[in-house]
């Protein structure tokens, strides 16, 4: 009998699980697919929002301004890129400026500090990219950026060398309830549980569902983003927001963590599953964007990506329980990601409040470090590659990435199981290039180190075979 | 201190270290990132190679091989698996390798000949899923040529450059069907010997004027919907047509690799994407030249060897003769002329001729190609047909430049 089962493990879910292997308590993690961080974690503004955005008094805001701080402190124990670069909120007309008024407000009263509306000549000289057009920006230094799938294996990783399970590519079918908490139904077998956490994501209402009467309903949001070459990395040094609307946060146009420029995203109801972007989408991120930061070039784009938010229409997360000994982590919708830390202590707050016993573990380990080589100074390096010859062999060119880091990513607690799992651990393939020159050799190695032949080894999910046969006398020949 | 460090052992890198040897050099490093020296042609196993050079056909990895030979009778220095991560501007190269270690290595002279990199789908914004089965043609054919793996069975290829209309060909070969070639512009990016012997032959239309607007497939490739574009290369409503693959292929360009190249701060022509050179292949910065790809792509890579020699000796005689000298003129582009390389001559620095290599934006039918200065005309070369696939070649007389100052201007005028 486990104690928790916590189902999906997207940051959500790894939060809740690195919380809650902090104590005595067993966790079990379900995921349905080959890996962890593979749905909305893998797909977003990658944004540590400052908290001026959730209505005061919701718990999305107390969420929020808590989640910032303690994503930052995290990744700072936990080795996953982050930058407190700020963000600005850019209004192009007085009603807007009303609007960051509101904000700005909005923002005091949910206890974010160091908000100030600058004019637009002080936003330039900020960013001296932006728009003439702008009337006025609200700056808030303790916005960010971060590593959306890094910091999810942080926590995954953290909460398995703490003694939590992680299954994957198990799927929860259906859940009952027993005298002492739950049976949790699966694809592969039953578990039994004394409590269940929902982080389902796009798919949280269907869990719920499971468990307790219907309550809410995911409406998936649709965002598409660019993102463009360390060449046009350096063209903000800022979060650069438009005011919000009803639809969500709006395009934005931010540095991300790897030196690259993303930007976006629209807003489109979809199905949960529907990753696909489209002409008019990404038409409509470019246009807009260019009302922020003109001189954004999109020629050097290097990849468009989407991803499904997990709105509700409501406005605010749906975190309850609905259930005795089940606790939603559902409707998490932005700012899920920055949330995601404080949402895990909210998780086993509420699970406390269901009887589960919470004491601490003394050798808890908060601690990751992995070696990224093109970090290290020409010293560090000469020393590493003469310990370990592999880190002198460069796979991916593009973002410097050698075959040790590649190598050592199969020797942590999540190993990879997928060319993207590696891209997702090291970067390699996340480049320029985009995988073009790197991919032939992370297959390799993926096949040597999986043991099965370079036709099995998967592009991400479970199904993405790369490679169809072997040419005619095969590859042992040539 | 090394006398030149040559950035990269693929045609270009092996050509220019024997001609640097050759004329006179005695202390020349090859760094090469991969296993084997020859770069990509060790992937191109088909023929047409050396048709220019060693008047006859070879294979990419044959072509390679005569290089390899050529330079094993030198005493040039090759340090293979060995990667090149930095080129500071006083010289210094960071380069580390299993072997090699991590090291700074000091170079009297630099030669840039890392060659390019394919355009990615995301360069180009093709909507849809992002399954499993999209891939750049040259990486599809080092899968097929090197792993012994075919990437797919049915397959469409957008883009009609010679990378993909070889690999139509070769996945035919191997068994797959090619249900067609897409080119977005009116005319293929391709030489026409490759339109006919890879298309033509095994019967795989080609769509001009085609796009493709819609990838389809969550975990494999299942559907890609190709449209009609207009002039301005927009896709037409109404003209989709669904071919159902599990392959798309994809070969839209290529791209100059210069990022070491901007790391020593060289200056960069927006319209190659390569540096900008002078006659004899020198690049903005003394000392350190440029040729193959690296440069400017090319389509032939008999004309990679020849500039690449050029780059050579010109290495050696900056290490044993010091820097060149002169005022420079520029070459600018006329009508029809998207780029020219070399990008600025230096007449004292010519002894008789220079070459100009340079690319039309359209095709052209009967022609000539006229080199100007201001009003006055330099000279002229006739030509039946000109196309954007095919790279243009001119030998100019350095003794026309007398009394000219600035610029010259290279255009084409149909007759």
């Amino acid at each position: 009998m486990t104690d928790v089962v916590i189902i999906g493990c997207g940051v959500i879910g790894a939060a809740a699980a690195m919380e809650l292997s902090r104590y005595r308590a067993s966790v079990l993690i379900l995921e349905r697919e080959n890996d962890v961080a593979v749905g909305t974690t893998k797909a977003n503004s990658a944004v540590l929002h400052a908290g001026y955005d959730p209505k005061p008094g919701t718990l999305m805001a107390r969420l929020n301004v808590r989640g910032n701080r303690l994503a930052m402190e995290y990744c700072e124990a936990l080795d996953v890129p982050y930058k407190r670069c700020g963000s600005l909120v850019l209004a192009f007309s007085e009603k807007e400026v009303g609007t960051l008024r509101e904000l700005l407000d909005r923002g005091v009263k949910n206890g974010v500090p160091g908000l100030e509306i600058l004019t637009g000549d002080e936003a330039r000289r900020r960013e001296p990219e932006l728009a003439d057009t702008v009337l006025a920006a609200l700056w808030a230094p303790t916005a960010g950026i971060v590593s959306p799938w890094e910091m999810c294996l942080a926590f995954a990783e953290t909460a398995v060398k703490n003694g939590a399970e992680l299954r994957l590519n198990t799927e929860v079918t259906g859940l009952e309830k027993t005298e002492s908490g739950w049976r949790v139904r699966t694809n592969r077998g039953d578990v039994e549980a004394r409590y269940v956490v929902n982080a389902a994501g796009v798919e949280s209402d269907l869990v719920h569902d499971m468990a307790a009467h219907h309550a809410f309903d995911v409406k998936p949001s649709r965002g598409e983003y660019y993102l463009l070459d360390k060449a046009e990395g350096n063209r903000v040094g800022t979060v650069v927001f438009q005011c919000p609307s009803e639809r969500g946060k709006g395009v934005l146009v931010s540095p991300t963590v790897h030196g690259n420029l993303i930007v976006g995203p629209n807003a489109e109801p979809s199905a949960r599953e529907d990753i696909s972007t489209t002409a008019q989408g990404l038409d409509f991120v470019r246009e807009t964007a260019k009302l922020s930061v003109p001189g954004v070039d999109f020629s050097k784009s290097i990849r468009n990506f989407a991803g499904v938010r997990a709105n509700t229409g409501h406005d605010d997360f749906v975190i309850s329980v609905p259930a005795p000994h089940f606790v939603d982590l559902a409707g998490i919708c932005s700012p899920g990601l920055t949330s995601a830390p404080a949402i895990g202590e909210y998780a086993a707050e509420l699970l406390a409040g269901e009887g589960l016993s919470l004491e601490k573990k003394e050798d808890f380990v908060f601690t990751r470090k992995r070696i990224r080589f093109q970090e290290l100074s020409p010293e560090a390096r000469a020393e590493l590659v003469a310990k370990d010859p592999a880190y002198g062999r460069v796979i991916c060119r593009c973002e410097t990435v050698t075959e040790g880091e590649i190598r050592a990513s199969f020797d942590t607690p999540i190993p990879p199981v997928s060319v993207d799992g590696v891209k997702r651990r090291v970067n390699a393939g996340m480049g320029r290039c985009q995988g073009g020159f790197c991919g032939p050799r992370v297959v390799e190695i993926l096949s040597e180190k999986l043991g099965v032949a370079p036709g099995e080894v998967v592009k991400d999910r479970a199904g993405m075979k790369i490679l169809v046969n072997e040419t005619k006398g095969g590859g042992e020949n040539v | 201190m090394y006398d030149l460090i040559v950035v990269g052992g693929g045609p270009a890198g092996l050509a220019a270290a024997c001609s640097a040897w050759d004329s006179g050099l005695r202390s020349i490093l090859i760094v090469e990132r991969d296993r084997e020296l020859g770069g990509i042609l060790n992937q191109c196993i088909h023929n047409g190679f050396g048709l220019t050079y060693f008047k006859e056909e070879l294979t990419g990895p044959e072509y390679a091989h005569r290089f390899v030979e050529l330079l094993s009778k030198t005493g040039v220095e090759v340090r293979t698996d060995t990667m090149v991560l930095e080129i500071t501007g006083d010289l210094r190269i960071h380069m580390t390798g299993p072997e090699t270690g991590y090291r700074v290595e000091e170079a009297r002279s630099v030669i840039l000949a890392m060659g390019c990199r394919e355009r990615t789908r995301g360069a180009i914004g093709i909507p849809g899923y992002r399954p499993a089965g999209v891939f750049t043609a040259g990486a599809a054919q080092r899968y097929v040529n090197v792993e012994g793996w075919l990437p797919g069975k049915r397959v469409v290829i957008l883009g009609s450059g010679d990378i993909g209309l070889i690999m139509a060909r070769r996945m035919t070969l191997e068994g797959a069907k090619v249900l067609a070639c897409v080119e977005v512009m009116p005319y293929s990016g391709g030489l026409t010997r490759n339109i006919v012997q890879c298309l033509e032959d095994y019967d795989i239309p080609l769509y001009l004027s085609h796009t493709v607007t819609d990838i389809r497939g969550r975990d494999r490739v299942e559907q890609v919907v190709v449209s009609e574009v207009d002039e301005r290369r927009r896709p037409i409503p109404g003209t989709e047509m669904v071919f159902d693959c599990d392959t798309l292929l994809l070969s839209v360009g290529l791209i100059p690799e210069n990022e070491l190249t901007q790391s020593a701060g060289i200056r960069i022509d927006p319209r190659t994407k390569g540096p900008e050179v002078f006659e004899n292949m020198e690049t903005s910065l003394p000392g350190v030249f440029s040729c193959g790809n690296v440069t400017h792509v090319h389509d032939l890579v008999d004309f990679v060897t020849q500039e690449s020699q050029r780059a050579g000796a010109a290495a050696a005689k900056y290490v044993l003769n010091g820097p060149a000298a002169g005022e420079s003129i520029a070459l600018r582009n006329g009508n029809g002329v998207s780029y020219t390389v070399p990008q600025r001559v230096r007449p004292e620095n010519v002894e008789k001729v220079f070459n100009v290599f340079f690319r039309v934006n359209r095709i052209f039918g009967p022609s000539r190609i006229v080199v100007s200065a201001g009003e006055r005309e330099l000279c002229r070369f006739k030509r039946d047909r000109l196309a954007p696939g095919e790279m243009e070649n001119i030998t100019v007389p350095v003794k026309l430049l007398e009394g000219v100052a600035g610029e010259i201007t290279v255009s084409v005028k149909e007759a």
